[in-house]
């Protein structure tokens, strides 16, 4: 059996995960547990002494409600650290995606590659939430298992559309603004940190639009436990209709730069 | 800078060899000049901010206690934020942009070619990344005005202070910048200022950590916050020299650093 | 002494080390003022190190170095205010368009604004670069870069103007232009020095060269000087095909003053090429090919170091 083209790919890139694995991997765990410590437990120790904001979380500790939220915002940073510049760097700087396409790959290969390599990198990073939150009792259950694949799943929304927006660029003057004006927003109001509800009703269905919340909360309700089957399948089909027009967008652009 | 002055004499030698260090902060705003979204953009980020804590944590958190008087959660909140973000934009700038020029684009070895020297090039660099922290500072303040989140024109006391903040991160960042070897490296300049930036009483009180409230106290980072705090409360205290005296010292430590790292980078 | 008979440049056993490497063996060199003057040496001859000293960027190992008659490490500054440099790789600001890149480099010297304005819109003009002038610095060509650098170096109206091997990887049209220039610079009464590995280049600009190799100066002179000193006054070429070059060095003992044999040719100094040409048909040898030509500065280096320059 050969091996599939994207694998090839993914391949190349590994060579470059070989020499950075230690320091990702320490970090991939030092973050989130650094994360998980100040704003869980620290700010929930301010958190969980009012009766009025255990209710606004539904009878659970701040770092219960925060720690499942996590692993779908770290995977959104991820996809965003590592779909932009390295991207326009694979067809700019580094020219490693014109090697690609000198050799038989075609560009919706070079593009599943890529994805699959994000998938690496946000499983490492989603990993590492995974063990913070197996560690601590009140997140640790079984429920971490299916909510690291919704994680992925989401980051994969935005390292599709990341992708594709880096692909269409010819200079990078535009990606801090992606950052500021696109990421940081939705890290912030996408409901990891606190409920959509507390949201000014004009915001409130913006969130429930994004693909952020929906990961959020798949990942919140695998890991508490307090998702339906109806809702869980809702939240999956809005993640896959942002990511394939995405992944085509993605692949239209590869093969216009590759080709042209 | 008049070479008389007391700042002129305590200053390290190689810091006085510098000459016009305003001309390397004259190139990067020329570079800028060009791509003024970058810094228009870093508008909205506070207040992306600003309102996340008044409309989320506010409203979970209530009101903390703090130098005696209980007040609202986004108000203490707000000055920790802004003390960071001071902090964030001065190692951002201090850290990949430096490098890049420092080992890729070669604009350090042409400026050496001229008079200037490696003290203007970090001295230069560093008030650099210093004034746009700056500027970030003032949207900051413009942002919590706009929200009605700034308490007294104390509050004004506090961009001096991220002014200092913004001058000792970007000293060590630059310091720091000329012994990284690649790319690679950079990923642990998160695993710095993440921890700061948590564990500095930014989003609760130094009291909140009992016995281990003297490892806060290391934090360069919850000096800044205490003097843009205690600025926008309007709370002033002996302790604020101590803290002026922590930030000076690690810029000067940073800059000396820096300046010595540039010079046997490239004067070989 | 009339401080304008000041030398430019004064070096008495310079030696630059990195840490065991020794790149420069203590070479002494003296520059006039207005002189054009130039190191020739191959790759790793110690030619970069030693200008580099000089443009007080590299601190002398041991010694002593004086430009202007002053000491580099000690007025680094007041010397590089006067110096105009072109390093061997171009350092041209990318984040800048071209006129920014002149202007923003005559700041560094503290020349006014509107100054340097003035001055960048004439270098422009004087490198052929002025219908770019608000294009950005990677849109460039190899010449184009080079040309650009040498203007940046002039800002400041220098009164030496170092070049690192100014025209290395440039094709033959953009040599000429940037030569012109150079020579132009020089009618002006600007000190050059130059480091080359090009004989034509040393022949075309130098007054007075010296011959590097190995961190030591082996011959110095005027490019005339050293042909005649080191060389015939023309050079017959012969090929007799690969591998019997060497067969046929017996056979052509004799012709010539001196014979040099090399992997493709065999080199006959002669002060006449024809008659030596003559000499060699008498004795019954059909060179492949032959050439007679004037001798030139990559003789003189053959016979100094038994190495071609050009490799």
């Amino acid at each position: 059996m050969t091996t599939p083209a994207s694998v090839r790919v993914l391949e190349m890139q590994m060579l470059l995960l070989k020499r950075i694995w230690k320091t990702n991997l320490t970090l991939s765990f030092l973050q989130p547990l650094l994360f998980f410590l100040g704003m869980g437990l620290g700010v929930g120790s301010l958190v969980d002494d009012r009766a009025s904001s255990s209710e606004a979380l539904g009878d659970i500790s701040y770092a219960t409600f925060l720690g499942p939220g996590l692993l779908a915002t770290t995977a959104m940073l991820t996809a965003a650290g590592e779909s932009l510049w390295p991207v326009l760097g694979g067809f700019k700087w580094d020219g490693s995606y014109e090697a690609m396409a000198a050799t038989r790959l075609t560009a919706p290969q070079v593009v599943r590659g890529q994805f699959l390599w994000l998938a690496v990198r946000m499983g490492i990073a989603v990993g590492g939430v995974a063990v913070v939150l197996a560690v601590h009792p009140d997140t640790r259950s079984w429920g971490i298992l299916p909510a690291v694949p919704a994680a992925l799943l989401c980051g994969l929304v935005f390292t599709a559309w990341i992708t594709a927006w880096a692909a269409s660029r010819e200079y990078d003057t535009s990606f801090s603004n992606v950052q500021r004006l696109v990421i940081t927003p939705l890290f912030l109001f996408g409901g990891a940190f606190y409920p959509v509800d507390s949201l000014p009703d004009g915001l409130r269905p913006v969130a429930w639009v994004t693909p952020l919340w929906h990961g959020v909360e798949l990942c919140r309700g695998f890991v508490l436990h307090t998702l339906g089957m109806t809702e869980a399948l809702g939240h999956v089909a809005v993640l896959a209709i942002w990511l394939i027009p995405g992944w085509i967008v993605c692949d239209r652009l590869f093969a216009k730069r590759l080709y042209r | 800078m008049s070479r008389d002055t007391l700042l002129w004499r305590v200053a390290p030698p190689i810091l006085r060899s510098a000459r016009r260090p305003q001309r390397v902060v004259e190139r990067n705003a020329i570079v800028y000049r060009r791509t003024p979204m970058v810094l228009i953009s870093g508008f909205f980020e506070p207040l992306f901010y600003l309102l996340s804590i008044r409309i989320g944590f506010g409203a979970l958190v209530g009101d903390v206690d703090f130098a005696g008087r209980s007040i609202d959660y986004a108000e203490f909140v707000a000055p920790a934020l802004m003390a960071s973000s001071a902090m964030n934009g001065a190692v951002y700038d201090s850290t990949m942009n430096i490098f890049f020029k420092l080992r890729y684009s070669k604009t350090y070895d042409a400026m050496l070619a001229s008079p200037l020297g490696a003290a203007d090039v970090a001295l230069g660099e560093i008030a650099w990344a210093m004034l746009r922290g700056f500027v970030y500072s003032i949207s900051f303040l413009v942002c919590l005005a706009a929200l009605g989140m700034a308490g007294s024109w104390w509050i004004l006391a506090s961009l001096p202070a991220c002014l200092l903040i913004g001058l000792a991160f970007a000293s060590v960042g630059m310091a720091l910048t000329t012994y990284m070897r690649s790319w690679a490296d950079f990923d642990w300049v998160p695993a710095i200022t993440l921890p700061l930036f948590l564990f500095s009483a930014t989003f609760y009180p130094l009291s909140s950590y009992g016995g281990l409230a003297w490892i806060v106290q290391l934090s360069p980072l919850y000096h800044g916050v205490a003097l843009v705090r205690g600025a926008s409360l309007g709370v002033a205290s002996w302790g604020m020299f101590v803290h002026v005296g922590v930030l000076l010292a690690l810029a000067t430590v940073g800059l000396s650093v820096a300046a010595r790292r540039v010079e046997t980078l490239l004067l070989k | 002494m009339n401080v304008n008979e000041q030398p430019a440049i004064r070096a008495k056993s310079l030696t630059k080390k990195f840490g065991d490497f020794e790149a420069v063996r203590g070479i002494d060199v003296e520059v006039r003022p207005g002189e054009s003057f130039g190191f020739l040496g191959p790759n790793g001859a110690g030619k970069s190190s030693t200008m580099r000293m000089i443009a007080g960027v590299s601190p002398v190992t041991s010694g002593t170095l004086e430009i202007f008659g002053l000491n580099p490490a000690t007025h680094g500054s007041e010397i590089r205010n006067r110096l105009g440099v072109v390093p061997q790789a171009d350092n041209l600001d990318g984040e800048l368009t071209l006129l920014d890149n002149l202007i923003v480099y005559g700041r560094y010297f503290d020349i006014p604004r509107a100054e340097c304005v003035e001055r960048a819109k004439e270098l422009l003009d004087f490198v052929q670069l002025s219908e770019r002038s608000s294009g950005r610095v990677e849109s460039l060509s190899g010449g184009m870069k080079r040309r650009l650098t040498i203007a940046r170096g002039l800002m400041n109206r220098p009164e030496m103007f170092l070049l690192d091997e100014p025209t290395t990887g440039l094709d033959p049209q953009a040599r000429h232009i940037l030569w012109d220039r150079l020579y132009r610079l020089k009618q002006q009464g600007v000190t050059l020095v130059l480091t080359t590995h090009y004989m034509d280049e040393a022949e075309q600009l130098c007054d007075r060269l010296v011959v590097m190799d190995a961190g030591r100066i082996v011959a110095e002179g005027s490019p005339r000087e050293l042909i005649t000193r080191y060389s015939t006054r023309e050079v017959l070429e012969l090929r007799f095909g690969t591998g019997s070059n060497v067969e046929h060095e017996g056979r052509l003992l004799g012709v010539g003053n001196r014979l040099e044999v090399l992997a493709d040719r065999v080199l006959v100094y002669a002060d006449d090429g024809e008659s030596a040409l003559h000499e060699v048909h008498t004795r019954g040898l059909q060179p492949e090919s032959s050439l007679v030509r004037r001798s030139s500065l990559e003789d003189v280096f053959l016979r100094l170091t038994g190495r071609s320059l050009e490799e």
